[in-house]
């Protein structure tokens, strides 16, 4: 991992309309709080990470956003305009993309047809309509190359491509078709050092693109590399709300852990290992 | 890894790079589906032209075409289902099935047989959707929906037959208005310098080449590829899995409508019993063709070499004057051979990328 995209994140926050805005939202199912008083900000040009332990609520929080599930309490603002989100297409129109970690490609397809899967260009008429397989290849090509992937052959099958690189073309596919907000789930969650990178620069070029990222994820370090807000959630409810310059990583990573839980882990730890 | 730092803006040529060995023609065939096929094809080719001295006469091969295009007609469509993911074990009874209506239709409302042959058109088509809507609407896969349809057919071809002929085969209706225009689409003979071909070898590459070209050049062929391959990601971006399964039905539904044509104005009367047992081969030549029986790999091309094997199989064997017993032998070992063959060449392929 480089120190570069840690520099980029200096930009200072922009001003204005939060692409999307969540307030006090809550999501309950039965008698189960899955989500209580949720507030989270995306900007145009901004990364805003969810931190949180597994099973602290960052799957509900990730299906409110991409329409899978409607929330129970609090508002959901999309560019100003309150709005409840009935299923994926709603938050695809709104220009919400969201990224699954697994369910982003077909392995067995070309890297093109994978691509322009779902929205493919055509050309001609009548019986002789037929896919622009040339501006396919092109534009898979270009656009993998304008996100920093050069590939070398977008013929080949997308399953021989690494697990970074298949989240890298999902991202820029999200990117080419015109989201304005990016979704990702745990995105460097299965990854290894040097791919999470990977990921990671690609990610960074999505919000440079001008787009608002939602970065979840459980790993504070990533996330304070490329992050320009961090809200942590513990066991459902927000137990954190910062943005980049009130807070250090070493700090992040303390709440993140814990915080006064792992204290008194590490002063237990210390005086067992002494003697 | 093929990443590398940002890189200036994309240029709009055509794509071209230095890391990229250039590809000779032979390798890029090697990594064709179709490759298994092809080699097959060419060894059982040989093995018979050796053997069979009869074999490479041109009213031999005039022959095998035509047992090929039989199997062809439908081993196509079968293979752009299997391409999709799912099996159709109803296809076989289907051709009786479409034949028997249209034979049973015309004869009994005394109507121009070509009333008959669109009815059936429409009816068998049906069929086909009723296997894809059932598949779509309700959990249990393909194989046994469809196995549920085949039993249905089965004895509905036997019940109907017996109750409205008392026989088990269809009245003739080859005096009926239409017959011979009818016969002429669907069962006639060119004659090319002095070899006679049978038209259902036109059926054949006509079908090959729209499905080629669906599967290749079309929306929906990306879409075939897509559900077959991964049909949670394939719905995550958009594309109508639901429609894309019911069309391939459609496309057997209509296979089996050209061969059960066919069928009744070859012989002019329809055996109802007929029919068990082909859906097996057909799925037989599309695997030989290189499909890959979990989907989303395949090419209707090998779908056709594999059941020209098929041909040059069970008639070669008749012109190498053999026990015609020994057909299902070859058959169960060319399969065996197709499938090793097969994932041998789509690992080699996989691993020079």
């Amino acid at each position: 991992m480089t120190t570069k995209a840690a520099a980029d994140t200096e930009a200072t926050p922009t001003e204005g309309t939060p692409l999307v805005k969540l307030d006090g939202v809550s999501k309950y199912y039965g008698n189960i709080r899955a989500l209580e008083g949720v507030s989270l900000e995306v900007h145009a040009g901004e990364i805003s990470c969810v931190l949180g332990d597994n099973g602290a609520g960052k799957s509900t929080l990730i299906k409110i956003i991409a329409g899978l599930h409607k929330h129970d309490a609090g508002t959901l603002t999309i560019e100003g305009e309150e709005t409840t989100l009935g299923n994926p297409r709603e938050a695809l129109d709104h220009g919400i993309a969201t990224v699954y970690q697994d369910l982003a490609v077909v392995p067995l397809m070309p890297v093109w047809r994978n691509f322009f899967l779902g929205s493919e260009p055509t050309k001609g008429t009548g019986p002789f309509k037929r896919l622009d397989v040339d501006l396919m290849r092109r534009t898979t090509h270009a656009e993998l190359l304008r996100m920093g992937i050069d590939l070398r052959d977008v013929d080949q099958p997308i399953g021989t491509l690494s697990g970074g690189e298949r989240q890298c073309v999902a991202i820029a596919r999200a990117v080419y078709f015109g989201a304005k907000v990016l979704v990702l789930d745990e995105p460097t969650a299965a990854l290894g050092v040097k791919q999470s990178g990977v990921v990671l620069k690609y990610v960074a070029a999505a919000r440079d693109a001008g787009l608002g990222v939602v970065l979840i994820t459980h790993n504070p370090h990533h996330a304070y590399l490329v992050g320009n807000r961090f809200v942590l959630l513990k066991r459902g409810a927000m137990s954190g709300s910062h943005t980049r310059d009130e807070i250090t990583l070493d700090e992040l990573t303390r709440q993140m852990a814990g915080g006064s839980e792992l204290d008194d882990l590490r002063h237990e730890l210390e005086r067992d290992s002494a003697p | 890894m093929s990443a590398t730092a940002p890189a200036p803006a994309p240029s709009p040529e055509k794509v071209t790079d230095e890391r990229l060995l250039k590809t000779s023609p032979l390798k890029k065939f090697l990594g064709r589906p179709e490759l298994g096929s092809v080699v097959g094809a060419v060894a059982v080719f040989l093995f018979f032209a050796v053997v069979a001295d009869s074999f490479l006469r041109a009213t031999s091969l005039a022959t095998v075409l035509y047992a090929a295009s039989t199997i062809g007609i439908m081993a196509v469509p079968v293979a752009l289902l299997m391409i999709g993911g799912e099996f159709d074990l109803s296809a076989g009874v289907m051709v009786t099935t479409s034949a028997l209506i249209s034979s049973m239709f015309s004869y009994q409302m005394t109507a121009n047989v070509w009333v008959g042959v669109g009815v059936s058109l429409l009816a068998t088509l049906a069929i086909g959707v009723f296997n894809g809507v059932m598949l779509i609407r309700t959990d249990p896969p393909s194989f046994i929906i469809t196995l549920g349809t085949f039993l249905m057919l089965t004895g509905a071809n036997l019940g109907f037959t017996k109750l409205i002929s008392d026989t088990v085969s269809t009245k003739s209706i080859s005096d009926m208005e239409g017959f011979s225009s009818a016969k002429d689409v669907f069962a006639s003979t060119i004659t090319i310098g002095d070899v006679d071909f049978k038209i259902t070898i036109v059926w054949w590459l006509a079908m090959i080449a729209v499905a080629t070209w669906i599967l290749l050049r079309t929306r929906a062929g990306n879409w075939i590829f897509a559900v077959g391959g991964g049909e949670q990601a394939a719905r995550a971006v958009g594309v109508p899995v639901g429609r894309t399964k019911i069309g391939l039905y459609m496309g057997v539904a209509f296979g089996a409508w050209v061969s059960g044509q066919h069928l009744l104005f070859n012989y002019d009367v329809v055996q109802s019993g007929e029919g068990v047992g082909n859906e097996l081969i057909y799925i037989i030549a599309a695997v030989i063709g290189g499909c890959l029986i979990t989907g989303g790999y395949g090419s209707a091309v090998g779908a056709a070499v594999g059941a020209l094997i098929f041909g040059m199989t069970s008639k070669g064997i008749v012109y190498a004057e053999w026990n015609p017993d020994w057909f299902k032998f070859f058959l169960g070992a060319m399969l065996l051979l197709a499938t090793l063959l097969n994932a041998w060449v789509r690992k080699r392929a996989e691993a020079t990328k």
